[in-house]
């Protein structure tokens, strides 16, 4: 540690600190407007500036290593004149157009100009205006506000890994750009309108639509990826108005993918606000009452083994936990929560975990991706992995893949076959990448929905873990083996055990006639023209999407954003959202529409609160009594499955999970915005495959 | 005044062969090896008792700038890297050099690498200087041809590259660290110090940064030795200096000179006199267009020398004198370098940016006299403000002309406010000007 006196007080830093961490030890606040802790040092802004003793001159404090017994003063006439100095310069061209702008009450610009501006302008001439740029559908850009922070060139540069925005000219005529006016590519663009500290870089969807100060802010989880990441949902007056990420640096550090971002205009689209019940071929809208008299009396008589239930990728888990009980009570094992038809080892949880936990990526220093694209399965985790990349130093952090990715991942990656086949050549150690993660001391192996959704993807799954114990991924102190999931329900409808019970039918052999009466719990990506024609659909979910215009009944549900609910992410950790606004019209919190209709139908469930409903939760898997927090056993853990058969791997190509990285769930496909953006960088993906 | 017997560049103005035959005809080149031989710390001490300071402008002891470079190395190679980006307006010494004494360089680059632990040297020239890289990659050519450069170069046994890189014209690729990042192949900005480029210079290695003219005259202190460096000049200004003067003078010139000679006599000297007459002369820019400006006054006794220009709140920059007449309109004439400072400010930290437009406009204003008198105080104040808070010190250059110009000819802008609002008859302050705002050159 190093003894740094900042302002006559002693502090101890890590060697190597800067200066303004330093500070920040100390409790002092140093204004910034370049300086971002999760981007590079640029020591631009010149906002920072702090005296050192000694030094001749004010030093950017951002920038400046501390050395032992360095005195830091931030609070000297010479201090304030300098940052007083910069905000008069930062301000000179700026259009100060604070009642317009979007950033108008939560912009850095703003605030600091509080602490250093003065009430009155010096600056008699002409000011500097830019030309606005296109970025896309997005991220709006007023480029005469931008103060060249360059935070936005960082950020794409280093954590999205899409070098897209530089800045050209120099001098007063220095500007962002894309260089050549083209959209962003990353699903991450969202976040440079988080990092940007002035209104330069503002919402495009959302422009001009309210303050921030007028939003009811609620914690919640995004349910758009299985990473679980950590939002603020911010409503005003009953309308999701935008989604903001809250940091978390075991989950998603401070960003969000686009979708969790710019989905919520899907939110007021195509919502079911009322139940509907089919008569004589055409839904017609009822009461609650009407549909659950109808669903109960369409249910006498049906055996519980004809009777099934297969659950979507956005579902809470207190509605997970009810529809099982339901289930139960009406006598069908026939449950399941894989839509996709995936298999994992489920006898215990370290089968269908991301073992390493997210925060491991930071750890590992080899990976071998097996079907999956984690840029559009998970776009947070995939900065992750380039962050990890970039900080080992080239060469250092081998990633090889399983399949031919469909985009550029952002860090280089070695292509071993696109299909499962290089797996045996892996096992025999024939392939020298076998020796790659066998040398490595922390091996990471991912397994993608890619693998795991196709016929073989038993053989796979147990060949990927033969591997990962053959190269001391499952050692003491660190399991590489990793699941990536893509819904976010899916772990905890594994922990619930949302899976076909003893003689249970698997979600696919429900379908074509294989259950009478077949419960969609905003089930709706899965092949619908499957379901036999004879078979009886429910359908409870909040949008109209597929599945609902097939359904016989339709219950309204609640979207992610209107319900209190529990969600575990692909690593397996526990997480709670809260409600933001409530569900449109007549749709209900999804477990209290079961809970309703179970008394309708005479097996009323023992619960009929929200801390009833986790109580039993907790009782199904004691992992959800821990309320939230870090993965139990992310150590060892051996997975119960059987030595791989190599031979029953197919040559098959693995296949993208994630076709349109905008439109994979209901919210999104409703969203006007995710459709532009679809069509936006659907039709340059093609172009780019045609290559 | 300088002797001929201790002029270091015999060839200044190419009037001798400047290929390798005649350098060696000049000295240049015999028994390099022997000087190596004395090894790097005897060549470290040599150059600190020589007492020689960087000819680049900021005047920082050469040889410890050489003795920061790591004496054991931790497995990075060193580099020495050559800064002929000479663009500072009104300079041209450095080209000088590079096309009529190039032997003497890169003997030198030899010698001054050696000392600091490095197997290559890279020059960065200015892109508008096409003729100097020519020579100069000719005599690397040649040296290489005959040995003194490449692997145990000029038998000293010691592995020696020596590169050539032309620039693209940016003033500010003349800072160090602005040129290493050029170099690079990236954008000319400077990067932020600590560390310095003796930890952390190009390609992440050590590196040190020396101007044209340091480097060429190693060799000679080497033959002759630091204590007769140190003989010339004041004490703490030592040595002769490449010195430039251009203006209203009769006959400008450059010209090698010792150290602290009075700048009237080498004006009267090398320049043939101001053009009329001593009595003629308004002011001098002492050294290239970033110092502050000296009025006649102040002329008549100030020496050319690093701390007596400091004394008089100017500095010895470049040395190359702009020597201006009582025709000139001096506010015209910063409002020039203001122009040229805005253009070539490299946009990337704030004060330097936004302060170089500003001071511009306000100098822009300051020529027509359309401005109100108390806004020779607030130019003042935004040069205070942009000075000492950038990364670099084109910030500072850009301020200290301006400083220059208010402290010595306030009554000049004065006047001519006055005489603008007499003309126009108003007390207004936003006048919108007849013509169009003026605007650099771009």
């Amino acid at each position: 540690m190093v003894r740094v006196i900042v302002d006559g007080t002693p502090v101890d830093v890590p060697p190597g600190s800067s200066a303004l961490q330093a500070c920040e030890a100390a409790g002092k606040e140093i204004p910034r407007f370049c300086y971002h802790e999760r981007l590079s040092v640029a020591g631009n802004c010149r906002m920072c500036l702090v005296q050192v003793v000694r030094a001749p001159k004010p030093v950017a404090s951002c920038g400046f290593p501390v050395a032992d017994g360095m005195e830091i003063l931030t609070d000297t006439e010479v201090v304030r004149r300098a940052r007083r100095a910069v905000m008069e310069f930062l301000l000179i061209n700026h259009p100060l157009d604070c009642p317009i702008c979007d950033q108008g009450g939560e912009c850095d610009l703003q605030d600091q100009a509080y602490g250093y501006g003065t009430g009155v302008s010096r600056y008699q001439e002409a000011k500097r205006a830019v030309t606005d740029k296109d970025l896309g559908p997005l991220v709006k850009t007023v480029m005469t506000r931008c103060i060249q922070c360059t935070r936005c060139v960082r950020f794409t540069t280093e954590v999205a890994g899409t070098p897209e925005l530089g800045m050209v000219s120099r001098g007063e005529n220095a500007e962002i750009t894309t260089y050549v006016e083209k959209a962003l590519t990353s699903e991450l663009s969202g976040n440079l309108i988080d990092i940007c500290p002035v209104g330069a870089l503002t919402a495009k969807p959302s422009a001009f639509r309210a303050r921030s100060w007028e939003y009811k802010k609620t914690d919640s989880i995004d349910v758009m990826d299985a990473v679980g990441t950590n939002i603020q949902i911010q409503a005003r007056g009953g309308e999701v108005m935008r989604i903001v990420p809250r940091v978390n640096d075991a989950v998603n550090e401070e960003w969000l993918s686009d979708k969790g971002r710019f989905s919520i205009d899907g939110l007021k689209r195509r919502r079911l606000d009322h139940p509907w019940v089919r008569v004589h071929g055409k839904l017609h809208k009822a009461s609650w009452q009407e549909a659950f008299v109808s669903l109960a009396r369409r249910l006498e008589g049906v055996p519980g083994e004809r009777i099934g239930a297969l659950a979507g990728d956005l579902c809470d888990a207190e509605s997970l936990c009810a529809l099982k009980d339901l289930m139960t009570a009406l006598g069908s094992a026939n449950i399941d929560c894989r839509q996709d038809g995936a298999w994992y080892d489920t006898s215990q949880r370290s089968g269908y975990l991301f073992n390493s936990d997210i925060s491991g990526i930071d750890d590992a220093d080899a990976l071998l991706l097996i079907g999956t694209n984690p840029r559009h399965e998970a776009p947070v985790l995939n900065a992750r992995i380039r962050k990890r990349f970039l900080r080992s130093g080239r060469g250092k952090f081998p990633v090889a893949t399983l399949g031919v990715p469909t985009s550029d991942l952002t860090y280089p990656v070695e292509t071993l076959g696109d299909g499962p086949e290089g797996l045996k050549t892996l096992l025999d150690g024939s392939h020298a990448f076998a020796d790659v993660l066998k040398n490595a001391k922390r091996p990471m192996i991912i397994v993608g929905h890619g693998a795991l959704t196709r016929p073989d993807a038993k053989a796979i799954y147990t060949a990927a873990y033969s591997l990962a114990q053959q190269v001391g991924a499952c050692a003491e102190g660190w399991n590489g083996f990793n699941i990536l999931h893509t819904a976010a329900s899916r772990v905890a409808g594994l922990d619930l055990g949302f899976l076909p019970g003893q003689r249970g039918l698997a979600g696919t052999n429900m379908l074509r006639n294989g259950v009478e009466v077949l419960w969609l719990l905003g089930a709706d990506d899965f092949p619908l023209e499957k379901i036999g024609p004879e078979t009886f659909v429910v359908y409870q979910g909040h949008h109209g999407d597929a599945a609902a215009a097939r359904a016989d009944v339709i219950l309204p549900g609640a979207a992610y954003t209107e319900k209190p609910g529990t969600y575990v992410n692909t690593a397996g950790r526990v997480q709670r959202a809260f409600r933001a606004i409530f569900p449109p019209g007549q749709a209900k919190e999804d477990w209290r529409i079961i809970r309703a209709f179970s008394e309708v139908v005479g097996h009323t469930l023992p619960y009929d609160t929200q801390d009833g409903v986790r109580a039993r939760m907790a009782e199904l898997n004691p992992i959800f009594a821990t309320g939230g927090g870090a993965t139990s056993d992310r150590l060892l853990g051996r997975v119960g499955v059987d030595n791989p058969i190599l031979s029953d791997l197919t040559g098959y190509p693995f296949r993208a999970v994630i076709a349109d990285y905008y439109q994979t769930n209901p919210i999104s496909r409703a969203s006007p915005t995710m459709a532009e953006c679809s069509r936006v960088y659907g039709s340059a993906h093609a172009a780019v495959a045609a290559e | 005044m300088l002797q001929d017997k201790d002029r270091i560049f015999t060839n200044l103005y190419g009037q001798n062969d400047w290929k390798l035959a005649g350098a060696r005809q000049r000295g240049d080149w015999h028994d390099t090896a022997a000087i190596l031989a004395k090894g790097r710390d005897a060549i470290l001490a040599e150059m600190k008792a020589s007492g020689l300071r960087g000819r680049g402008g900021a005047g920082f002891p050469t040889g410890l700038k050489w003795s920061f470079m790591p004496k054991q190395s931790d497995g990075r190679p060193s580099y020495l890297v050559i800064n002929g980006d000479e663009s500072e307006p009104g300079t041209c010494k450095d080209r000088e050099v590079m096309r009529h004494e190039p032997h003497k360089l890169i003997e030198s680059a030899l010698i001054a690498s050696f000392a600091m632990g490095a197997h290559a040297a890279y020059i960065y020239i200015r892109g508008e200087f096409f003729r100097e890289a020519e020579h100069l990659q000719y005599a690397v050519d040649e040296a290489y041809a005959a040995g003194l450069l490449g692997p145990n170069a000029a038998d000293t046994g010691w592995d020696f590259d020596f590169y050539i890189h032309r620039g693209a014209g940016a003033y500010i690729c003349g800072e160090e660290t602005a040129l290493l990042e050029s170099l690079e192949g990236k954008k000319g900005q400077p990067r932020m110090k600590p560390p310095f480029p003796a930890g952390v210079g190009l390609y992440g290695c050590p590196t040190t940064v020396n101007n044209v003219e340091s480097i060429a005259v190693a060799s000679t202190i080497l033959r002759r030795g630091g204590a007769w460096f140190s003989s010339l000049g004041r004490p703490n200004n030592a040595g002769t200096k490449l010195m430039a003067i251009s203006g209203h003078v009769n006959t400008p010139c450059v010209f090698e000179e010792e150290l602290g000679v009075p700048l009237k006599e080498i004006v009267e000297k090398h320049g043939g006199g101001v053009r009329g007459g001593w009595d003629n002369l308004l002011a001098v820019i002492p050294g290239g267009c970033s110092v502050p400006v000296l009025p006649k006054s102040v002329c008549e006794t100030v020496l050319m020398d690093y701390d007596s220009l400091r004394a008089e709140r100017s500095g010895l920059g470049t040395a190359c004198m702009i020597v201006m007449d009582r025709s000139t309109d001096i506010i015209e004439a910063i409002a020039r370098f203001s122009r040229f400072f805005k253009h070539e400010s490299c946009g990337q930290c704030t004060p330097c940016r936004e302060g170089t437009g500003w001071m511009m406009r306000m100098m822009d204003r300051m020529v027509q006299g359309r401005a109100e008198l108390e806004e020779i105080d607030l130019l003042e104040q935004v040069t205070r403000q942009v000075e000492g808070n950038t990364i670099c010190a084109l910030g500072d250059a850009a301020a200290w002309p301006i400083q220059g110009l208010i402290r010595h000819f306030r009554p000049e802008m004065e006047a001519r406010i006055q005489h603008y609002k007499a003309a126009l008859g108003s007390t207004g302050l936003v006048q919108v000007p007849a013509q169009t705002m003026p605007v650099a050159a771009e």
